[in-house]
């Protein structure tokens, strides 16, 4: 006879911990703007904030396809790759003009996307491996696609995406809010989006429902990578360069904070669009107050670090076996 | 505690064992004798994994004591049991996959050379000597993952021998083992019982029981419900002792909330599945539902219910066999291609295989019917809702409302949800398997009325319960699985504990003679 289950009230893990966990990131950015507030000068000026949303933008585009992935129970760490890659091939077709030179660098983004998505949904490599090959590999194929040069850019069409303005509003601060709300969409109200989080949720299960769970997964990566490319794209206007060696650098491990610091959990099951969004502004943010106070940059490292761990411990709460 | 006139090697007196208020095993004797064979039977949750646990050092007895030589032993861990002499063997192999046998066998206790480096050149010739001994052939050079899993298995026999094993435990040792290795297996055996070694033979195949055991304990919910000669006890008695019933004493109906009378059923069988094989799970299976029936599916633990159910669905690759709907082929091996021809499986495993834990009520119950409930791929709230609406009111799914995650419910109301994720679909046959485990009396009362009501209103259904009540009264036919294989179809009145405890307890054919019939030996 198997035990009886007896209707038990259920408790609620959203105490205090659930509380911190969803809103914990909203929460600190307001602490942060109030010391701001407080302590620095100058902080609360327009100009201010439009240089730290145009600074936030690279990490916040590649955060936006990073929640998908870590979402599905993945992790993505070739992003700074394809961004990478991206500006590796804009000189090479800019000759064409603006428009054939963003689509390669997008094409590029999709068979990195792919690469990974395949090698993960067929093959059953963890994510962490195979998207670590294309990390280290993308970067060397951008290498050998630019020679290893920095091109500068002389097309002003490309350059003028990186200063244009929309009603006084940064054209890519707009085409990041655009985007993050595209994901949104995507995440909160679509087929693709539902079966996405119930993948991640249970995989196992999702199969057994007959879900196409092959297809979300590579989907998953697809998009990731091809928001990584837009952040390339980005990168190249703003910077009037195309730098392959330096581009992207160490943006997964910034993306994966913005996502973690946004109570997505790394188990996977749910994406906090906007979560993640606030994660991208709060690092900005901490990164900037720290440089205004004359903080050396090792320790705005360690500050960082002290923020994943504390986004890791509020998390850890859930789950809780009986 | 029998006529045993030989001094027990190993003893269990009055173990208790209690997991967080219940009781795993209460007050078990057991007892083996110096080169015994003992067999330790049971269904499942019968506590033959606790009291191995409890011999072998994994778990503290709560009570009660363990002996081993006479000697009241208490073991702190595993470690401790095994350097006392009692080796297990598990259906998994745990040893180093990319080492090779002879590393193995020697792992952590290899002869050195003078210079103290492991004499690589005496291991292997020890281990040959030693695998030779047992009429074992293995390439003992060769990894250990490159040797076929009934040479591992050897492998890790020897191993434990060789570490002066004076009890082997052996849990489901043939389950995915070839017929002549499961000879080579027995062949062991003997052996190590000529050499006073006991053993105990923990499997679900009858056949092999009787073969290899002379003992037999059985347990059953935790207690001790027989001990003694298994020659002397006939097949079907130790069924019925499994089962927790006596041959004389049969139950009688009304136990559960299906109807008395049976399903009028259209003459045309809606689902067919033939020859469903795959390795070692399943063997050339057959079975029909017509619209309006419930088929049950009969059998102890292991014999390959719920692969036959995963077979149907799609959810497990075959190696042969069809599956046709209406006459129409379904392609195989596809949970997609099934669903959309109309069968659906409810999981086991409700937590594992079927609940998303951390979407809400709603969303658990429109996860397989989310496309035909959007436009354009975006998702229709409104449509969704008219479901969840029908589906927790017919089905009374209580739940603070339907944006409550499901992990909250109680596990009935979550088995609700997950049958209101398949009635969404709108299925032509339902496959159940164990569709009331751990779910309280009250919903299972009320889940087992609905599959009488469903296949009232049309829908095929089978059914695999290892409550007796339950597909006993609840079946209009039955099919007996025993060892991945069909061995009996039982209709209508026919369908009885007798008959069924029966057809369980007929022989079966052992594996044959070594030197493997050209069949065997031709299979790829």
């Amino acid at each position: 006879m198997a035990e009886a289950t007896v209707t038990s009230a259920p408790t609620r893990s959203t105490s205090v911990s659930g509380w911190l966990r969803v809103y914990g990131v909203y929460a600190a950015l307001v602490v942060v703007l109030v010391i701001n507030l407080l302590f620095t000068d100058n902080f609360f000026a327009v100009d201010n904030f439009r240089i730290q949303l145009v600074q936030v933008v690279p990490v916040l585009v590649v955060a936006l396809g990073m929640a998908l992935v870590i979402g599905t129970e993945g992790i993505d760490l070739s992003v700074g790759a394809v961004m990478a890659l991206a500006a590796a091939v804009i000189p090479l077709w800019l000759g064409y003009g603006v428009v054939p030179a963003v689509l390669v660098a997008l094409v590029a983004g999709l068979v990195v996307g792919l690469v990974n998505g395949g090698v993960i949904a067929f093959i059953g490599v963890q994510p962490i491996v195979a998207t670590l090959a294309l990390m280290v590999g993308g970067r060397g194929i951008a290498l050998v696609i630019s020679g290893e040069q920095l091109k500068s850019i002389q097309n002003q069409d490309l350059r003028s995406l990186g200063t244009a303005e929309v009603a006084g509003i940064p054209l890519i601060v707009v085409i990041a809010a655009v985007l993050a709300v595209l994901v949104w969409l995507l995440v909160s109200s679509t087929t693709y989006g539902r079966q996405l989080v119930a993948v991640g949720g249970n995989r196992r299960a999702a199969e057994l429902s007959g879900l196409p769970v092959k297809r979300v997964l590579i989907t998953a990566y697809v998009l990731c990578a091809l928001l990584a490319s837009i952040a390339g794209v980005i990168g190249v206007a703003r910077a009037g360069a195309s730098v392959p060696s330096t581009l992207g650098n160490l943006i997964e491990l910034s993306a994966i904070t913005a996502v973690v610091v946004g109570g997505t959990p790394l188990s996977g099951g749910q994406v906090r669009v906007w979560g993640t969004v606030a994660g991208a502004l709060l690092l900005q943010l901490i990164d900037a107050t720290l440089i205004k106070h004359d903080v050396p940059d090792s320790y705005s490292q360690i500050v960082q670090a002290v923020i994943i761990v504390i986004a890791v411990f509020v998390q850890r709460g859930k789950g809780v076996r009986s | 505690m029998t006529d045993d006139v030989r001094p027990p090697v190993l003893q269990a007196q009055g173990i208790t064992k209690v997991f967080g208020g219940v009781r795993a095993l209460s007050g078990v004797d057991f007892a083996l004798g110096e080169g015994e064979a003992h067999a330790l039977v049971g269904e499942n949750g019968a506590g033959k994994s606790t009291l191995i646990k409890v011999l072998t050092g994994v778990h503290r007895p709560d009570e009660g004591q363990v002996l081993l030589g006479g000697e009241p032993r208490s073991f702190g861990r595993p470690l401790d049991a095994q350097q006392a002499g009692i080796s297990t063997i598990y259906q998994e192999v745990n040893l180093i996959p990319l080492m090779s046998a002879a590393q193995n066998v020697y792992l952590g206790r290899e002869p050195r050379t003078s210079f103290g480096l492991v004499d690589t050149r005496a291991m292997e010739r020890d281990a040959r000597e030693l695998l030779d001994s047992y009429g074992i052939d293995v390439d003992v050079r060769r990894p250990l993952r490159t040797l076929g899993l009934g040479a591992q298995q050897m492998v890790a026999l020897a191993r434990a021998v060789s570490i002066d094993a004076r009890v082997v435990i052996m849990d489901e040792p043939t389950s995915s083992l070839e017929p002549r290795e499961v000879r080579t297996l027995f062949e062991v055996i003997a052996r190590l019982r000529e050499q006073g070694i006991a053993i105990v033979y923990v499997s679900h195949r009858m056949d092999e029981l009787y073969e290899v055991c002379e003992k037999v304990t059985v347990l059953r919910d935790g207690r001790l419900v027989h001990t003694g000669d298994l020659a002397d006890l006939p097949r079907l008695e130790l069924v019925a002792m499994m089962l927790g019933r006596t041959t004389s004493e049969m139950s009688g109906s009304g136990v559960t909330e299906f109807g008395e009378e049976a399903h009028t059923q259209a003459a045309e069988p809606v689902l067919v599945a033939e020859h469903l094989t795959r390795k070692h799970e399943i063997e050339d299976v057959a079975l029909s539902v017509r619209p309006g029936e419930v088929l049950g599916l009969g059998g102890l633990l292991g014999a390959g219910r719920s692969e036959t159910l995963k077979a149907v669905a799609g959810a497990m690759p075959l190696d042969r066999g069809q599956v046709s709907l209406d006459g129409k082929r379904v392609r195989s091996g596809s949970v997609p291609a099934a669903i959309r021809a109309g069968v659906v499986l409810l999981p086991e495993d409700r937590k594992a295989e079927g609940i998303i834990p951390n979407l809400s009520v709603r969303e658990n119950i429109v996860l397989a019917a989310l496309p035909r409930l959007s436009r354009f791929g975006f998702t229709s709230r409104r449509k969704q809702d008219a479901v969840v609406r029908t589906m927790m009111e017919r089905l009374h799914i209580k739940a603070s409302s339907p944006e409550q995650p499901v992990a909250e419910l109680s596990g009935g109301n979550q088995q609700k949800v997950m049958i209101a994720r398949w009635l969404a679909m709108s299925p032509r046959v339902l496959l159940l398997d164990e569709p009331t485990r751990g779910i309280d009396v009250g919903a299972k009362a009320e889940v087992q009325a609905l599959i009488d009501e469903l296949a009232r209103e049309g829908l095929g259904i089978v059914l695999v319960s290892s409550e007796l009540e339950e597909v006993i009264e609840g079946a209009d036919r039955m099919v007996v699985l025993k060892d991945g294989a069909v061995v009996a179809e039982l209709n209508g009145e026919e369908i009885t504990e007798e008959r069924l405890m029966a057809a369980l307890s007929t022989e079966t054919a052992l594996p044959a003679d070594p030197g493997a019939p050209p069949e065997e030996a031709s299979r790829g």
